[in-house]
């Protein structure tokens, strides 16, 4: 299956495949890296975007008010969980919080199956991005290419918020050294409920994003987070250049990999992350002391 | 007599409560057991085996059903576990239905009401295997079943043969579960692999002709290797090549990578093996690259509810094989009124995961009442006797080497959206061929179904 067409269209595909990996991964990474909260339930919020965004879709029929609704309401959820729950395992053993979220994550995940059940559902791409495009060397869903640009937008709007705003070097410098923030008279757990919001939100928005790729379903968090605990371990934890790294690497792995013998697509991307542990165990951006 | 230290006391206090609670238990539960149940026991000329006679010695006797209930095939194990459901209500109250199938029953299974638990399996063989054995040692099931993976299905097959607990399999279509992987102690109702192939090919290769090139996109375990295989070795006679075999793990977040090796591939067919929601993305997907405009889709191994959940008519056209659709009631009166009992108690057509489970259960509750005992060893000889059995679809019979089911295999042709009569009306069917002609060898698969006790 080596021929040139296919390998340039695996390459592409690995850079959608990689962009959506590092939308999700950026917000978990984000989370951990200010709070050093690992947060499980990150996957369940990412399915719950989507579901958030079918129903806003459903009642509006406009996939921007779906877009919208989904990230508000994640960010939302992401806000009240931090307020209500995860502030008071913030000084407690990391296995506490691991149990809290896995657990909030089993929750959210039975909870999305009572209400919407098992059967998948899809939400339909805008008018706008329906139907394949062809880009010379493949054909390839234009709404795939249109999510590409969104998420290229959403990392960059990301990066404005952590690099060039007072709020975002209080965050930064709480991944760095969250007790000397607080020495300094910064309200750190303000900042973390902001952190927690944002990160939510990222899930939230790649949820609905994703949702007209795949079709909907409870468990579809599952499979995602685990992708995602990959792209964090190979980027680096805390670092958000190290998350957008991370997943258009993973994302690439799996693409290529699949071409010489897709049985192996996801074998290779453990495998790398196996290596990038042994040779850089902090990741390839991730500085040592933030684990 | 030496004084004990205050923190042995303390602790041989601790202990007397805790046996106290033991004691109330075992007196407890030596209630619940009918008085003449141990001396029966040592009576009987038959030594103990599995849960055998504990199991059965009450008024009640216990199955275990671990059905996924979360996870890529959740969907399905959900229909799956309202065809149990069904077959525990009809057996208990001697529905007509269960009569048919099982003539001795009257009410329950040799008059004993019948209780089910049920676990979530995940499709995981480990989740399900822990269940199986909590059911076996704490409620002494006397059946358990469970499948949907047939990884499932093959530790399942393993669990009983080595706990001396029959076992029927739910969903399960890889050649190895009656295959290689049988069991003395498991049988199997539905379609798998080879039948699956053998009913399909002539059908597709009368309608798209010789020398194709096909694609296959196949879960990453014994299933789909096996469904895989069997494909190949059906349609290569035919001049069918293989271009190229996508294989993926259950539950793959993405088809992408996979769907555009299948777009480079220069296929005419595209044989989707994948199953659950793996099968509804794939589809989904593959109609989203284009893939689906290009080349012919195919499902050798249906995938209930596929239709309704991949949406927008994409299935229409495709041909499936599968082990029972509603629409055959109209030849079937069995399956008549299996659709119309199970409609009014779920309000929907069942599909044949529900019609699988159901037969599973009512064709046990017949070989219990035909052997006249519990006695793991009778039972399994009843099913070994290969008697003719009415089923919903008509007359089948076990095979006593492999314990399999000879039953038809259907084929179904996917309805244009705008010839639907109902929402429900997803399939054609094609043709429905008599199992006979489409079972291999016994012992092709390298079937040693091990010892009775």
């Amino acid at each position: 299956m080596i021929s040139w067409p296919n390998f340039v269209s695996q390459l592409f595909n690995g850079l959608a495949l990689g962009a959506l990996l590092a939308l999700i991964s950026s917000g978990l990474t984000i989370i951990y890296g200010t709070l050093g909260v690992l947060n499980l339930a990150h996957g369940a919020m990412f399915m719950l975007g989507g579901y958030a965004g079918y129903v806003a879709y459903t009642y509006t029929g406009s996939f921007v008010v779906a877009v919208v609704a989904a990230s508000i309401s994640v960010m939302v959820l992401g806000v009240l969980m931090e307020r209500v729950i995860i502030r008071h395992f913030y000084h407690r053993p990391h296995e506490d919080q691991l149990l809290v979220t896995f657990g909030l994550s089993i929750c959210f995940v039975e909870i999305a199956r009572l209400i919407f059940g098992s059967l998948s559902l899809t939400v339909p791409p805008p008018l706008l991005f329906a139907g394949i495009t062809s880009l010379g060397f493949l054909f390839y869903p234009t709404y795939r290419l249109a999510a590409v640009g969104i998420i290229a937008v959403a990392l960059l709007a990301l990066f404005l918020v952590l690099y060039r705003t007072r709020l975002g070097m209080i965050v930064r410098a709480g991944i760095e050294d969250a007790v000397m923030v607080d020495s300094l008279g910064i309200n750190v757990y303000r900042v973390f409920m902001v952190v927690f919001g944002i990160g939510a939100m990222a899930a939230g928005f790649a949820g609905i994003i994703n949702a007209p790729i795949v079709s909907l379903t409870p468990d579809m968090g599952e499979a995602i987070l685990v992708q995602t605990f990959v792209v964090v371990v190979i980027g680096g934890v805390g670092s958000f250049p190290g998350a957008v790294l991370g997943g258009l690497i993973a994302g690439e792995i799996i693409s290529l990999t699949s071409m010489v013998n897709p049985g192996y697509a996801y074998v290779m991307l453990f495998a790398v992350m196996t290596l990038v542990l042994v040779v850089r165990p902090h990741g390839l951006l991730g500085t040592r002391g933030r684990e | 007599m030496t004084k004990q230290p205050f923190s042995e006391r303390n602790f041989s206090f601790t202990m007397s409560r805790r046996r106290l609670l033991q004691t109330a238990a075992g007196l407890a539960g030596g209630a619940i057991i009918p008085a003449g149940t141990i001396s029966r026991a040592f009576a009987d000329d038959k030594p103990a085996i599995g849960t055998w006679p504990a199991g059965s010695s009450g008024s009640s006797v216990f199955v275990g059903v671990t059905v996924p209930r979360t996870g890529t095939y959740a969907v399905q194990g959900e229909d799956e576990l309202k065809g149990y459901e069904l077959a525990v209500e009809h057996i208990n109250s001697g529905h007509e239905l269960i009569k048919k199938i099982s003539p001795k029953t009257t009410k329950g299974v040799l008059g004993k009401e019948v209780k089910i638990g049920v676990a979530d399996s995940g499709a995981k063989p480990n989740e399900a295997v822990q269940a199986q054995s909590r059911f076996i040692t704490e409620n002494k099931a006397v059946l358990i079943t469970g499948g949907t993976s047939s990884a499932v299905a093959v530790a399942l097959n393993k669990l009983a043969q080595r706990e001396k607990v029959l076992f029927v399999c739910g969903i399960s279509g890889s050649n190895d579960t009656t295959g290689k992987d049988c069991v003395r102690y498991g049988f199997r109702q539905n379609f798998y692999g080879q039948t699956a192939a053998a009913a399909i090919s002539p059908i597709l290769i009368k309608t798209f002709g010789k020398n194709k090139k096909a694609a296959y996109l196949t879960p990453d375990y014994t299933y789909g290797h096996t469904v895989t295989k069997s494909m190949q070795d059906y349609l290569a006679p035919a001049g069918w090549t293989t271009v190229t075999n996508q294989v993926s793990p259950l539950g793959a977040p993405d088809y992408s990578s996979y769907l555009l090796n299948v777009a480079n591939s220069g296929a005419d067919i595209l044989i989707n093996v994948n199953w659950g929601h793996d099968a509804v993305l794939s589809i989904q997907q593959a109609k989203q690259f284009g893939v689906l405009d290009k080349m012919k889709l195919v499902v050798p191994y249906q995938v209930p509810f596929l239709a309704r959940e991949v949406g927008g008519g994409l299935m229409s056209g495709v041909f499936a094989a599968t082990d029972f659709w509603w629409t055959i009631q109209d030849k079937y009166p069995l399956a008549k009124m299996f659709v119309e009992a199970f409609e009014k108690k779920y309000g929907y057509k069942p599909e044949w995961g529900a019609n699988n489970s159901y037969m599973e259960f009512a064709m046990w509750a017949r070989m219990v009442e035909e052997a006249g005992t519990f006695y793991p060893p009778d039972v399994i000889k009843a099913y070994e006797k290969g008697a003719t059995i009415p089923s919903t679809v008509g007359d089948v019979h076990f095979r006593s080497e492999d314990h399999q089911l000879v039953r038809p295999v259907i084929i179904v042709k996917g309805k244009d959206p705008k010839d639907m009569k109902g929402k429900e009306d997803y399939y054609d069917v094609v043709e429905i061929i008599p199992g006979e002609g489409l079972m291999q060898k016994p012992d092709a698969f390298g079937c040693h179904l091990g010892d009775y006790t």
